[in-house]
């Protein structure tokens, strides 16, 4: 039999279909490729004992004719997701071992649709990191290498650097991710993956523990633009319980994928660019341009220049929203308490001991650009130019249909290099973070291999609720990329 | 931002840590304000920005705020809602003494 992990969610539910193999042989499969990939430190928690008993009900539904959109297909789950019974960490020692005792909406979406969980996903604590080096269990390590340096170790991205991991490597068929800032997209770009932020309020947040409300958007990574079209359509839809779920029917994001975009009109937005980028980004976006213009697109020049100033917002808004969401965790109700002297220390000793380093500045920072005097300079101020930030997208909406942009700065870099840096390390979100705050759908294709040979990733950011155009043009750009690189296998 | 702090002092760290309800050392207090400068001094540029008459965001896709009766959805489910504290008796949660 051909490698069952090497195959797309796409073929291989086409297989499970078919009986060409079952769900335990592909489950198999996986499990054997993620304890090989051990040292990447993908995974929190694995849960194969589970994923064995889930793989032989979907043989038993799929003998009988039966199943779901994601029947019988081993996936992971970003450890953001509250999942009934299964250890959630949030990548943080302050929940401890903290079981859910109810299942995310969009965990339950796919489980509903046959789904087969390995396990829950590394990422930064609390989805706060472009490098998921903040993470209290430890960074992922990157399956690409550069060319020639076998001992060189390179983040994956972050704050999604596991489900990144785990589809670049073949461990998960896909996986689901979350976005506040980047964080589906920037690792996507990393990994040589897909991965889509839809519109804000497509996938319902009930169950994924808060970083930032106002911008977390949960979405897919996978290794093909039709498997994020399929996965998207599982886990996004109305939930009742989400007041910001949009209310609106679904359209079929995988027929959308073979649309024709003859006659699109692509925005190409010139304050993209940054300082020190390097040129091959550059060369890439260009080379993307030529590609969709090949595929019969009108190429518009359009300016949104407010651009620069959507970095500087998001560390007011995220951070605020992050402090209020935060305050939560005190260690009476769960996770773990440190007894201090009384009720305050309490919560003082536990909260230090609880929460790493980034997530303590942002909080920080947050209860900072709240507090009473600063209120009106920094959030309100922050929240207003979000408006004219949402208003540089609605004026090129009259003159395009969506936009080609790099989707980073820069390819992956080393372990440890930004760490110390935190504005440095901010600036890996600066073509992610704008489609955020205006709550706008964008996928990141990749498109190319740099002078290392590390993939580059290609963003197309599209109207609000028009996943359809952005997933017809992610599906273009895939053709006309044809990136099939993968990276080597050292990890064994 | 003209009523704007010039710059976050160790005694302010020390205030926000307190807000925060995060226990901070003080021989950390100097060095967190530097971090916080610095961050705050890439943050001040949002002051260039024109926002005359220009509205807050308060929410990224336009919707009308949803309705639900008032009636109760859920409950009756103690041992759930107590399955994850780390301390609890009778039924309850335990937590520390807070009125003397």
């Amino acid at each position: 039999m051909s490698d069952l992990t090497a195959l797309t969610l796409e073929a291989a539910l086409a297989g499970l279909k078919a009986r060409d193999f079952s769900s335990v042989e592909i489950t198999k499969a996986h499990i054997e490729a993620c304890m090989d990939g051990a040292d990447l430190n993908a995974f929190i928690t694995t849960d194969f004992e589970n994923a064995l008993d889930a793989a032989k009900a979907s043989d038993a539904k799929l003998a009988n004719g039966e199943g779901g959109a994601l029947e019988g297909a081993p996936i992971g789950i970003k450890d953001l997701f509250c999942t009934e019974n299964v250890k959630t960490t949030a990548g943080s020692k302050i929940l401890g071992e903290f079981k859910p005792q109810y299942e995310s909406t969009v965990t339950a979406n796919m489980k509903q649709d046959g789904m087969v969980m390995l396990g829950k996903l590394n990422l930064d604590e609390f989805a706060m990191g472009s490098s998921n080096e903040t993470s209290a269990f430890g960074s992922v390590v990157n399956p690409w290498k550069p060319e020639g340096k076998n001992d060189a170790e390179l983040v994956p991205g972050g704050s999604s650097g596991g489900s990144a991991t785990v589809v670049a490597a073949n461990m998960c068929l896909a996986a689901t991710a979350t976005d506040t800032g980047g964080s589906i997209r920037q690792p996507a770009s990393f990994t040589g993956t897909v991965g889509i932020k839809p519109t804000y309020g497509r996938c319902s947040r009930w169950g994924i523990v808060a970083f930032a409300s106002s911008l977390d958007q949960a979405g897919p990574i996978t290794r093909t633009v039709k498997d994020s079209a399929i996965m998207l359509q599982s886990m996004a839809g109305y939930d009742p319980k989400d007041s910001t779920s949009i209310n609106k029917d679904l359209p079929d994001f995988s027929a959308a994928c073979d649309r024709s975009i003859k006659g699109l009109r692509i925005g190409i937005p010139k304050e993209y660019t940054m300082d020190g980028m390097p040129g091959e980004i550059d060369d890439l976006w260009q080379q993307g341009i030529e590609w969709l213009k090949d595929a019969g697109v009108e190429i518009v020049p359009v300016s949104l220049p407010h651009t620069k100033y959507a970095l500087p917002a998001y560390y007011i808004v995220a951070p605020a929203e992050c402090s209020s969401n935060l305050a939560r965790y005190d260690g009476m109700r769960y996770g773990v308490r440190v007894e201090g002297e009384d009720l305050n220390d309490t919560y003082e000793v536990t909260r230090a001991a609880g929460f790493g380093k980034e997530v303590r500045r942002r909080i920080m920072i947050g209860t900072y650009v709240l507090s009473a005097g600063y209120y009106d300079a920094y959030y309100l101020q922050a929240q207003k130019v979000r408006t004219r930030i949402a208003e540089d997208f609605t004026n090129a909406w009259e003159i395009c249909d969506a936009l080609l942009t790099p989707t980073c700065p820069s390819a992956a870099f080393p372990i440890g290099r930004k760490v110390n840096d935190p504005v440095t390390m901010y600036l890996n979100d600066i073509f992610t973070v704008t489609a955020n705050l205006a709550g706008l759908p964008g996928i990141s294709v990749p498109a190319a291999l740099d002078k290392d040979g590390l993939p580059l990733g290609l963003q197309i950011i599209g109207r609000a609720l028009d996943e359809e155009t952005v997933f017809a043009a992610g599906a273009a750009l895939e053709k006309a990329a044809a990136f099939t690189a993968k990276p080597k296998k050292w990890w064994v | 931002m003209s009523d704007k702090n010039s710059g976050v002092t160790a005694e302010t760290v020390k205030k926000i840590a307190r807000l925060s309800r995060l226990h901070v050392e003080d021989d950390r207090l100097a060095h967190l304000a530097d971090e916080m400068n610095g961050i705050l001094a890439w943050i001040e540029q949002l002051g260039e920005v024109d926002v005359e008459g220009v509205e807050p965001m308060t929410s990224a896709v336009e919707m009308p705020a949803p309705m639900r009766a008032d009636v109760i959805t859920d409950g009756g489910v103690r041992d759930k809602v107590l399955a994850n504290a780390p301390k609890t008796e009778a039924g309850y949660f335990v937590v520390p003494r807070s009125v003397e």
